[in-house]
């Protein structure tokens, strides 16, 4: 009956298929704000998947922050000595910290882990079915899987940023605390002072929107996996790929957004 | 029990789902080429063919998962394809739908697994309530004991049955079985054949049983479809079709001995 017809493109198919693949994703991040704006709301599940990411995530940025702080503590040290500048470190380092390290650091880490491991997840449930599953049980997978996820990592980024920034904190404050007599209150007092309000709300909206990313992006590309385990593999490895890619692009225009604002 | 229901218990005159015309095509492959079939209230219909003849396709397109390119689709006298999503769910809660990989959530036990549709549908029911509904499925597919395992930890028959339970929980009216016994030992096979009698009698449901299993048709079905080139060769009891001297119909019977 039906005769296959030509496929013909509007420019060539590699251009075809770059549009058709980015209208789909602004199709699917519509999708997510309609069904996350109604009920019913699957809060257990939220929590639940908050308590997961969060959770899973803990040791490494602990690790990771501790490391950086302490590092680039250590390193900074050596150009601020030739000018006789350290006591200048504690400021730097928390301006370091919370502008950008703490934010940016989570946010790879989480790339990494958490978004990987949606893009696998949701990957291996939609080739083995267990979406359509759900689907023919009359349960509305992305509301349930998608909607929850991508919350959760928008609720938990942030505050995962916001402790790496003080792990990092500590981890500069026990090298300075071996150069200098320099105690823990003042060593905070001193870092504190030099952060504005604008600094800190820059940084949370940063890590929301990191968070929003890395969500969004391991469950369009675990929702959409094809091709049977393989895909899975792909979906999770380009969860991590794109997501890294996004975070540093946004985070170069937010900085500039805000340091627009602070020159204002 | 264990036998499927005789032609007496089949109400001929109420066709629970009723196919004109289906066609269903992916680019440049044409699976379905105008398909027929009523099937009646209470009746098992087995559907055979080889594999990638669009078997899936079909009961796919029966719950909404794919959307028919031509054709008239009645399933319960709703046309499935011009359904809004609130009737589709509606519709899909009479429906019980056994994948042919069973797709039992592998994050969630057995007792999850069976809870999660009812829960998310009935949202009010009571703990007690929810418990013995799962009790009552377990029981008809004789895995009791399974209860707190994982999916990864069962066999591949007993995954199929926790998934028939899984969509027995919800009181379905039609069951659409997909493979139900491939990938699985004889003996294993004649216990899901029975399985799906005894649903048939216990629940009042009207079926589709994909297969290319001979046995597991003819023990099943009440009728028998012949799938082949996208199109129904023959349909009518196991006997009839398989008479048929057409060469293909011959050759698949065959070959379903002689592997
Ligand atoms: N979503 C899809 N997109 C593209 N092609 C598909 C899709 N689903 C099925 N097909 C194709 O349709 C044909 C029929 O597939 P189907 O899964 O219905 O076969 P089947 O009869 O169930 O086979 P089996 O016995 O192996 O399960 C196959 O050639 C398959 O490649
Ligand atoms: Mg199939």
């Amino acid at each position: 009956m039906m005769e296959s017809k030509p496929k013909s493109f509007v420019f060539s198919k590699g251009i075809d298929d770059y549009f058709s693949g980015v209208s789909s994703a602004f199709q699917f991040i519509g999708r997510f704000f309609r069904q996350a704006s109604k009920a019913p709301f699957h809060v257990r599940e939220i929590i639940n998947q908050c308590y997961e990411i969060g959770l899973r995530s803990l040791p490494l940025i602990t690790l990771t922050g501790f490391i950086t702080g302490m590092v680039f503590t250590k390193q900074s040290r050596l150009s601020l000595e030739t000018f006789g500048a350290t006591s200048w470190l504690p400021s730097l380092i928390s301006i370091a910290l919370v502008r950008a390290l703490g934010s940016l650091v989570t946010a790879l880490i989480c790339a990494g882990k958490v978004g990987s491991s949606i893009g696998a997840e949701l990957g291996s449930m939609r080739v083995t079915e267990q979406i359509d599953a759900m689907e023919v049980s009359a349960i509305n997978p992305f509301k349930y899987l998608v909607v929850s996820r991508v919350l959760a990592t928008t609720i938990t980024i942030p505050m995962l940023a916001l402790y790496c920034g003080f792990v990092g904190l500590l981890g500069s404050f026990v090298n300075v605390n071996a150069h200098e007599a320099v105690s823990f209150i003042s060593f905070f007092k001193e870092g504190f002072a030099t952060i504005t309000f604008l600094d800190v709300f820059t940084s949370v909206v940063k890590s929301i929107v990191f968070g929003f990313t890395i969500g969004i992006v391991g469950c369009y590309k675990g929702y959409n996996a094809s091709n049977g385990t393989q895909g899975v593999g792909r979906a999770a490895n380009q969860a991590v790929v794109l997501s890294m890619f996004l975070v540093f692009i946004e985070e170069i225009v937010i900085v500039q957004i805000s340091n627009w604002i602070r020159y204002f | 029990m264990h036998k499927k229901n005789d032609d007496s218990s089949i109400n001929h005159t109420e066709a629970v789902i009723s196919i004109r015309g289906l066609y269903k095509s992916f680019g440049p492959l044409d699976v379905l080429k105008g398909i027929d079939l009523d099937v009646f209230k209470g009746e098992n219909v087995a559907v055979l063919g080889r594999s990638g003849t669009g078997k899936s396709v079909l009961i796919k397109i029966l719950v909404g998962l794919l959307k028919p390119d031509a054709g008239n689709i009645m399933v319960l006298d709703k046309q499935v394809d011009k359904l809004n999503q609130k009737e589709l769910d509606a519709l899909r809660l009479k429906i019980g739908f056994s994948f042919q990989n069973s797709a039992l959530y592998d994050s969630m036990n057995v007792r999850q697994n069976l809870e999660f549709p009812l829960k998310m549908n009935y949202p009010d029911l009571k703990k007690n309530e929810v418990d013995k509904a799962v009790e009552e499925v377990l029981e008809a597919v004789g895995l009791k004991d399974k209860i707190d395992q994982l999916p990864s930890d069962l066999s591949g028959g007993q995954r199929k049955r926790i998934g028939i339970a899984r969509t027995l929980i919800l009181k379905p009216e039609i069951m659409l079985y997909d493979e139900p016994t491939s990938g699985l030992d004889p003996i294993t096979s004649i216990e899901i054949n029975n399985l799906i009698n005894d649903v048939q009698q216990q629940y009042k449901t009207s079926s589709i049983i994909i297969t290319h299993d001979l046995t597991c048709a003819k023990a099943t079905g009440n009728r028998v479809a012949m799938l082949m080139d996208g199109v129904f060769l023959k349909v009518g009891s196991f006997d009839d079709v398989f008479a048929q001297t057409d060469e293909r119909v011959q050759r698949f019977f065959n070959y379903n001995f002689i592997q």
